[in-house]
């Protein structure tokens, strides 16, 4: 298994990532315009050089404490059939290059609702990169938590 | 890789071709459409030299090209009616209803063999021998059956080779044409719809981008260089958006071209004569415009044709030309289009309107009987009217004129019908110029701001809060005589109303609903650019979409429909099944509100708001229940508790009255009514009458759960406070019921 490029942020404590070519692009801090009535985790949406971006808000995604008011946050544009959306997160990371040796699975006592969001860790020198599941993160405007 | 290469070789190869058949389709598209104008009015007027060059040219030039490009089958088709032509045009055959049928039908044999090579690349398979042989024997008969209409033409001896009388005036203007076609391609180029669909959308880019740099500008009086620079930016902006929304904008024309001949069409095959006229074809939209209102237009023309227009003898009994006229007329008015269309049928029978509706169970039959003619015409853009008895493969396509409104309200359009018996019917549509860039009005509500497309708005007023009353704790403001129901928009976002000294309203109309809708402030007013929103804000009806803010923000458009839809705005329909229960159509204009007005059992007359009336209705003594102390009717699947209008005032009124409760009949008048979300039926004495009072000339009420008293058909009459009744009532049920419990026994 070739290594592969993770596009990495934080999240609350967590230091999460996703496949490098999932991602379209990452913008700093955007004014972000909340929609009543929408999913509760829906942030808003910003203007991406003219173009409408839906930001999920992650922390409410991944039922982490919400993020104090004026606290940082950074987008992460990635398209999905719906159109593009922003993974809204506190920081951006590196790109870093994992492979699959340094893979495992979560371990069994994770059994949070959100549990399934992470497909596993990759034990890196100084952390651990939690694989988010991009697919099971966009979906959830279907039933939460399965 | 190699594999790669050459079919790309492949590919740009056909792309050469491509380029030609694609410019000859589109050619060819264009001159039919012309043709099946030029061979109605051919059949209108034999003589019209110029006419007939125009469609000889058209099927000669198709012939040419199609042999051209090997199309052998199209070329062989078009060279049968350019043969047909070339004997009409040198006068051998006179023009007549076969011949004009059959040169249609060329053209419908042409078309279909276009989309045959648009498609496939070929022209099909057919090779309507029928239709060519039609040709040649039309053209071979040459003046045997045609009428002799033009008395100065000799007549054409049965020959397959024609006579060549050569009169004068036979001599063809096809080179002077040919000549001003020239200068006309001269000074237009073909451009593909893409590319101004794509200038439209950067212009709409430059558009977000000039209010951008006007909000940065604003505070910068004291430079004035960039304050001009920005002055100037705007006025080229401007200029720019102007010139590119002009280059998308077709003549009406495009969308009505082909409506001569569905209408003769359909006249032929109904046994009807009937003509279309139209006035201001050049009157310009939009294309995207165009294309949406193509389809209610056309199904507007056949159901005149269908419906409207009478069969000849009918038409002759009534002293009406035998031809119909199906009329359309389109202009610009006020930054709108307007389409008239109008035809001298037999108009639309209300009674049968009426029955219709009673049939379809809309309505019910003293509901019916009070219908004014107005709100009878618009019962046919319900859904699931027709008054056809059969539905015709022609109009009857599965489309009712609940589309039709449906689909022009989608653009921000709208169609009212008049009629009258024996003279015809108008329907006047109207139509905005353009979608994507649209005029709007900014709104505040709390920090957010808001975008209400400007089609939708009727005035802004302002109100203090006292001046806002409330009928059962539904918000309403008079607005000149009429209550107009509130929908605050910050509660209807799910957030709290900003206390003020005085709120500002936007009255807004959509889909058959007013209401006023109460925002903190009105910012601006601002051409925005509609936005396409992903597809994670699907469910949430209450925004149209998006727009970027002159601060580059995203701000979001209301969708005022879905609004109304959500704050439970009546639709006319639904206050017309509540106001049809009583004629008022006469105190339809007088300001004021609505009145009940009926008796207790003593014969003192009272009045409420009709607006609190949910329903009126009889039950059968009989049909009295018991349940504990309550009384009971069975009403549809629910038990509907009733309270006698006698005892809640007795009981108010703390008097010593304490005769009989009902004296009435076996019939028990009962007024429903929605208290706090259930039910409550309250039986009265007799109901006589609605009257339209301005409760502002009330005189203060004498008791308690009095409104106030004012003098109806010259009587002292008390209006109620209902709702104030009966929440009271709600407190001590048992004792005002207490009474009632004589009637079930």
């Amino acid at each position: 298994m070739s290594p592969q490029l993770y596009a990495t942020f934080t999240v609350h404590d967590r230091y999460l990532g996703v496949p490098v070519e999932r991602v379209q692009e990452v913008l700093r801090a955007q004014a972000i315009t909340p929609v009543p009535l929408a999913h509760p985790h829906i942030e808003g949406l910003l203007n991406m050089r003219g173009q409408i971006v839906t930001a999920l808000d992650l922390r409410a995604r991944l039922d982490l404490p919400a993020r104090e008011a004026g606290a940082p946050t950074a987008n992460v544009i990635v398209m999905t059939p719906e159109g593009p959306l922003s993974l809204l997160v506190d920081a951006l990371g590196d790109v870093v290059t994992v492979s699959e040796e340094l893979f495992e699975p979560p371990p069994e006592t994770l059994q949070t609702d959100t549990g399934h969001l992470i497909k596993g860790a990759y034990k890196l020198d100084d952390a651990l990169l939690l694989d988010l599941d991009l697919d099971r993160t966009l979906d959830f405007t279907s039933a939460r938590g399965t | 890789m190699y594999r790669i290469a050459r079919h790309d070789g492949e590919i740009r190869m056909s792309n050469d071709m491509d380029d030609i058949v694609q410019e000859f389709l589109v050619e060819s598209y264009e001159s039919l459409d012309r043709l099946d104008g030029d061979l109605l009015a051919l059949e209108r007027d034999p003589r019209s030299k110029d006419t007939l060059a125009s469609i000889f040219r058209v099927m000669h030039t198709i012939k040419g090209t199609c042999g051209f490009l090997g199309f052998s089958r199209l070329e062989r088709v078009a060279h049968g009616a350019e043969s047909l032509l070339g004997g009409l045009r040198d006068g051998t055959i006179q023009v007549n209803p076969a011949i004009a049928s059959s040169l249609l039908a060329t053209g419908d044999a042409l078309r279909q063999m276009l989309s045959n090579i648009e498609r496939d690349g070929n022209d099909g398979e057919e090779d309507f021998l029928h239709l060519v042989a039609t040709l040649e024997r039309l053209r071979a008969s040459a003046g045997a059956s045609a009428p002799a209409r033009i008395p100065t033409t000799p007549p054409s001896p049965r020959a397959a080779k024609p006579a060549r009388p050569a009169p004068p005036q036979a001599t063809t203007p096809e080179p002077v044409a040919e000549a001003a076609r020239g200068s006309v391609a001269d000074a237009n180029i073909r451009v593909d719809v893409a590319i101004l669909d794509n200038l439209m959308t950067l212009v709409g880019e430059l558009v977000l981008a000039r209010n951008h740099i006007a909000t940065l500008t604003a505070g910068t009086e004291h430079d004035p260089v960039l304050a001009a620079a920005a002055q100037h930016l705007n006025s080229i902006t401007a200029d720019l958006q102007d010139g590119v929304m002009r280059t998308r904008l077709q003549p009406i024309h495009t969308a009505w071209a082909r409506f001569p001949r569905v209408v003769r069409d359909l006249g032929m095959a109904l046994g009807k004569q009937v003509r279309v006229e139209t006035d201001g074809d050049d009157t310009e939209l939009d294309r995207s415009i165009i294309e949406a209102i193509k389809d209610p237009l056309m199904h507007l023309v056949r159901n005149a044709v269908d419906h409207g227009i009478e069969l000849p003898a009918e038409r002759e009994a009534a002293g009406k030309p035998l031809e119909g006229i199906v009329h359309l007329r389109a202009s610009h008015e006020g930054g709108q289009v307007t389409i008239v269309m109008r035809d001298d049928g037999r108009g639309i029978d209300l009674d049968k309107v009426r029955a219709r509706a009673l049939e379809r169970g809309m309505l019910r039959a003293e509901q019916v009987k009070k219908l004014s003619a107005h709100d009878t015409i618009e019962l046919i853009f319900q859904p699931g009217f027709s008054t056809v008895d059969q539905v015709t493969n022609l109009s009857g396509r599965g489309v009712g004129m609940d589309v039709v409104k449906t689909n022009l309200g989608r653009i921000g359009g709208s169609v009212e019908v008049a009629t009258t018996a024996g003279k015809g019917t108008t329907y006047t549509l109207k139509i905005p110029l353009t979608l994507a860039i649209i005029p709007a009005l900014l709104v505040r509500s709390g920090a957010q701001r808001y975008a209400v497309p400007q089609v939708n708005l009727i005035e802004l007023v302002r109100a203090t809060p006292a001046q806002i009353e409330t009928v059962h704790g539904a918000p309403v403001l008079r607005l000149r005589g009429r209550l107009l129901p509130l929908v605050y928009l910050a509660t209807e976002l799910g957030g709290e109303v900003a206390a003020a000294s005085s709120h500002h309203i936007v009255v807004l109309q959509a889909d058959d609903r007013r209401f006023g809708l109460v925002i903190d402030g009105v910012t601006d007013s601002a051409e925005i650019v509609v936005k396409p929103v992903g597809g994670y804000l699907k469910g949430v009806d209450t925004f149209a979409g998006a727009t970027i803010l002159g601060d580059g923000t995203v701000g979001l458009i209301l969708d005022v429909i879905g609004l109304a839809r959500r704050a439970h705005v009546l639709t006319k329909k639904q206050e017309r099944e509540l106001e049809q229960l009583y004629d008022h159509s006469e105190e339809r204009e007088a300001p004021g509100v609505s009145l009940l007005v009926f008796t207790d059992h003593e014969g003192g007359r009272m009045a409420i708001p009709l607006e609190l009336v949910t329903r009126l209705e009889e039950f059968p003594r009989a049909e009295l229940e018991s349940s504990g102390p309550f009384p009971v009717v069975q009403y549809g699947k629910e038990i509907l508790h009733l309270v006698d209008i006698s005892r809640l005032m007795l009981d108010r009124r703390r008097t010593s009255r304490t005769e009989g409760l009902s004296t009435a009949g076996e019939a028990l008048p009962v007024i429903v009514y929605l208290h706090e979300g259930r039910r409550v039926g309250v039986l009265v004495g007799q109901i006589l009458d609605v009257v339209r009072h301005d409760l502002v000339e009330l005189q203060p009420g004498s008791r308690p759960g009095v409104a106030g008293t004012m003098i109806t058909q010259g009587r002292v009459t008390e209006v109620l406070d209902l709702p104030q009744i009966l929440s009271d009532w709600d407190e001590d049920a048992l004792a005002a019921l207490t009474g009632l419990e004589e009637l079930s026994a």
